[in-house]
């Protein structure tokens, strides 16, 4: 099984040279840790930049050098800065080529839900509703189950929907799945340690299973 | 021609009572502090304000919160507020969850003189309720109108005395847009210059956006997030 680590770090993998990426919130902030140094990625981050580098040393924090989480952060050499609309235009664009966030459900025809835990949590949608509804590649990476172990993979998402029909992978700490145009989560790959039975058992929408599936390789 | 006031106080004179206010600024980044400061001086209330976020309990908006100044929030992201929400719960603040893309165009469309606009985000969920819908070569867009605000609010980093402005780094986010499209645009500046200091190719916002400017001062530039790495 994964940690939040192994997962950030599986995603990587999908990531390729001359990509334009946004980080959603969470783990997948932590995916910009893991990509290869060989290849050549460019962050976008929706409150105005390209070219999101690490967090600065102590004592040379910005407050005008934020990400999308309000952390502080650096630029890279080639960074731009644009504002909120031109932001939100070339993510609706289709020019951000890979979208990688959390979620709190996914469907098994690839809605997800998000934002919201109606009477609980609603803290509002951020830029989470643009980037589902634009992106062609959009990953999730998520736990595989909730706090009290119920499957967030499901026939029908019963939370707030952020989006219809938009995911197209999933990432958990047991697997890698596809999410098929006809409906349905492929499986790619198991975690380290993780059988088809534990997947099986975790997951309540329809699950595809073809063949031998491999063990992730990390 | 100068747009020059003297001050925050003087900015803000003529905003009353509910009024709709566009307030610049993503997280606490880019706030115009000194403005939000005045108008909480100035006490004036039933306001609809049109930010991306809330600020925090005791920065930002979450000041103007704190006085029960605002009746209306249009927003995109207000968790890091806890007044905010405990109001929100409560039914005492109205409140309208934009998609952030759709909060930012809907600002760039009143700037750009359009009506409306067509945007996917929002599209199958809750935000699409009461809204047309139309399709256009193949893909589903709702359509959301343009924002109708009596003044717009924003921080530059510097600005002349024709109302030029100049943002820095993210601190431009919202600011930039919103400049553009108040009946009237509010601008604070941390360094007002004259006219020719600036570079014209190097100018973020026209000056015929901007009706009136002043300097800025005491700007705490809070950071929301301290987030370091270790040198090795």
């Amino acid at each position: 099984m994964l940690d939040k680590e192994g997962i950030a770090k599986r995603i990587a993998k999908e990531i390729k040279d001359g990509y334009y990426v946004n980080l959603g919130i969470g783990i997948p902030t932590l995916v910009a840790n893991y990509i290869p140094h060989e290849i050549d990625v460019v962050l976008q981050s929706e409150n105005g930049m390209l070219g999101m580098g690490p967090f600065p040393f102590e004592g040379e924090e910005d407050a005008d050098v934020i990400n999308a989480g309000k952390q502080t952060i650096t630029m890279l050499p080639g960074s731009a800065i644009f504002d909120s609309a031109m932001s939100f235009g070339m993510i609706r664009a289709k020019k951000v080529n890979l979208t990688i966030l959390g979620a709190m459900e996914v469907s098994e025809n690839g809605d997800i839900a998000s934002w919201k835990i109606p009477g609980k949590m609603v803290k509002g949608m951020g830029g989470a509703m643009d980037l589902v509804a634009s992106a062609e590649n959009i990953i999730v990476a998520m736990q595989h189950t909730n706090k009290a172990g119920e499957s967030k993979l499901l026939p029908k998402c019963m939370l707030p929907l952020t989006g219809i029909n938009c995911v197209k992978k999933i990432v958990t700490e047991l697997g890698v799945f596809d999410v098929l145009p006809e409906g349905g989560f492929k499986l790619l790959e198991r975690a380290p340690g993780v059988s088809v039975k534990d997947i099986k058992k975790a997951t309540a929408g329809k699950l595809i299973i073809e063949g031998e599936i491999p063990e992730m390789i990390i | 021609m100068n747009k020059v006031v003297n001050n925050a106080d003087e900015a803000i004179n003529d905003i009353k009572d509910g009024m709709t206010l566009m307030l610049g600024g993503f997280g606490l980044c880019g706030l115009p502090e000194n403005c939000i400061a005045a108008l909480v001086k100035k006490g004036v209330k039933e306001l609809t304000c049109i930010s991306n976020n809330a600020g925090v309990d005791d920065f930002g908006i979450g000041l103007m919160l704190k006085q029960r100044q605002v009746k209306k929030m249009i927003s995109s992201y207000v968790g890091e507020n806890a007044e905010f929400e405990r109001q929100l719960l409560s039914g005492e603040l109205e409140v309208e969850l934009v998609p952030q893309g759709t909060l930012a165009t809907r600002c760039m469309a009143a700037g750009y003189g359009m009506p409306a606009i067509f945007t996917p985000a929002g599209i199958g969920t809750e935000v699409a309720i009461g809204k047309e819908i139309r399709n256009f070569n193949g893909k589903d867009y709702l359509m959301e109108m343009a924002f109708d605000a009596d003044f717009a609010i924003v921080k530059a980093w510097k600005g002349d005395s024709m109302g030029n402005l100049v943002y820095r780094a993210t601190a431009r986010n919202f600011n930039a847009v919103m400049a553009m499209a108040g009946k009237i645009t509010i601008a604070e500046v941390e360094e007002l210059v004259k006219p020719g200091e600036l570079d014209p190719d190097h100018i973020h916002t026209p000056g015929i956006y901007v009706h009136r400017i002043f300097q800025g001062k005491n700007y705490e530039k809070r950071i929301e997030q301290r987030t370091v790495r270790k040198r090795i």
